[in-house]
């Protein structure tokens, strides 16, 4: 080990094996470095009608897929969003519909 | 003379198991018992109930709950240890390479049990040498004295900055486990002092720091991490020698790496581990007293695998015998003879080798039939012809 220390990933290249975190332990904050919204064959839809953020969806989220802004629900990630469906089964308002197909969620998902 | 004020008392090899860690005081213990390493758990938790250590002891309800909450622990800072046995150590057996993988310095006793089926309680190595790919540090005890001294030396070896790996403490079951032994007894403060504080290398439970431990690592990182991991204990065999070294140099007591006896001008050797190690010495002094010039070499740490050492120990001697109490069936020879012949090949070093497999499920290896061994090493010696490369003592039926 060049240095024994946990450190952050770096990403801009791919490191030789002495140059790995100790223990792979690393201080990224998750799982966001991992781009699994390419998995997605559903997509999640928001009704902002229906949405009172209460956040259940981004403590349920396996990945880091929901946006908040302002400490309100904002929408889904593109590139994170593996279309599981965990947010709809959860949602206590209802507010969250799954459909078909991989979607585009540039927009945020947030149904027009 | 120093050594003549120590403490003598008579303890078993789980019994001496539970003292030292009642004396190294690890933050936590997460254990479930199984026989024979049931008296180790039963003790320590007495140690706990009496409160003469400060240990957070973790109830489980199997194994595999044990060894994960011992990672958990140990991710989160805590000086962490635990122990099993033969099934207990196959239901760990996921969480073993997840606790090498991650570097958490866990100390384990195993006592070494026969695996089932059928079901048998007795002593073979069959449980650890399965783990022996697990990435742990593992060594294995002669007697009930090493197996206190070795548990201690254990927590300086896992923790040791560069080491940052589980390690394995093996005794014999019965054999060791449940017979009683002198034993000399460090004091509470020379074990204190020996081991020193716990710098932990990971806290998961320091918000103000957070970590991710146990991401996954796809294909573009995997092959690295697991590199790293396997280079770091082929390095920990150098700081294994060290501590044993200090250890020897502040108690008055060492064991190496490897032992070799009477093996200088020696022309045949048996190789062996654990408890076997004492009565092949034992036939060594009768067959020098008859002029045969025989050797004997105990292999006390395990994984890594001491290469260099073994191959120098054997480099003069004509014929030599693994002797081992576990089968690998469909392999091209049990484990411990795998690993010796991989060694010589390593080195270069030219021995006929054979491999003897005895005393699985506990069956008793006399001297009579060790004394056996010998004597086909002569033959082999003095034929310059190895007749048969695995061989199986006292096994009904067997020719």
């Amino acid at each position: 080990m060049k240095d024994d220390s946990i450190r952050k990933l770096d990403k801009t290249k791919l490191p030789a094996w002495d140059e790995t975190p100790l223990g792979w332990a690393l201080l990224s904050e998750g799982s966001d470095d991992f781009k699994t919204g390419g998995w997605r064959s559903q997509h999640p839809v928001l009704d902002p009608e229906k949405c009172t953020s209460c956040l259940f969806c981004w403590i349920y989220c396996p990945d880091s897929a929901i946006r908040v802004k302002d400490g309100k629900m904002a929408g889904f990630d593109d590139s994170l969003c593996k279309g599981c469906g965990i947010c709809s089964t959860e949602c206590p308002q209802g507010a969250v519909k799954m459909a078909e197909g991989a979607g585009a969620l540039q927009g945020g998902g947030v149904k027009k | 003379m120093k050594l003549l004020t120590r403490k003598v008392v008579g303890l078993t090899g789980d019994g001496a198991a539970a003292e030292a860690m009642r004396q190294i005081d690890p933050d936590v213990v997460a254990a479930y018992p199984i026989t024979p390493q049931t008296e180790i758990v039963e003790k320590f938790a007495e140690y706990v109930a009496e409160g003469l250590v400060n240990t957070e002891f973790i109830c489980v309800e199997s194994e595999h709950s044990a060894i994960s909450a011992c990672c958990g622990s140990s991710a989160a800072g805590a000086r962490t240890m635990t122990a099993t046995s033969s099934q207990g150590l196959a239901l760990m057996h996921e969480m073993l390479y997840i606790a090498a993988a991650n570097r958490l310095p866990i100390v384990m006793i195993n006592v070494n049990r026969a695996l089932s089926a059928p079901l048998n309680i007795h002593n073979d190595q069959s449980d650890t040498f399965g783990s022996r790919d697990a990435g742990w540090i593992q060594l294995y005890c002669e007697s009930v004295q090493e197996v206190y001294d070795t548990t201690i030396q254990g927590i300086r070896i896992a923790e040791h900055p560069e080491v940052q790996l589980p390690v394995m403490v093996c005794l014999d079951g019965f054999i060791l486990s449940h017979s009683m032994e002198r034993l000399e007894l460090l004091s509470d403060a020379e074990v204190k002092d020996f081991i020193g504080e716990f710098k932990p290398r990971t806290n998961l439970l320091d918000l103000a720091k957070p970590i991710t431990l146990g991401a996954a690592a796809m294909p573009e990182y995997y092959f690295e991490h697991r590199f790293a991991q396997s280079h770091a204990l082929d390095r920990a065999l150098e700081r294994v020698a060290a501590v044993d070294r200090e250890f020897g140099t502040k108690f008055g007591r060492s064991y190496n790496i490897v032992e070799a006896y009477q093996i200088d001008d020696a022309e045949i050797a048996v190789i062996t581990l654990g408890s076997l190690a004492g009565t092949t010495r034992f036939i060594v002094d009768r067959l020098r007293e008859e002029g045969i010039r025989a050797g004997s070499l105990k292999i006390k740490l395990f994984r890594p695998f001491p290469i260099e050492a073994v191959a120098a120990a054997l480099k003069n001697v004509k014929a030599a015998a693994v002797l081992e109490k576990a089968i690998s069936p469909g392999a091209p020879g049990p484990a411990l003879f795998s690993d010796v012949l991989g060694a010589l090949y390593h080195q270069g070093v030219k021995v006929s080798l054979i491999s003897y497999i005895a005393g699985l499920g506990g069956r008793d290896v006399p001297p009579k039939s060790i004394t056996r061994i010998y004597n086909h090493l002569q033959q082999i010696a003095e034929t310059g012809r190895i007749d048969r490369i695995l061989n199986y003592l006292d096994l009904r039926g067997w020719q």
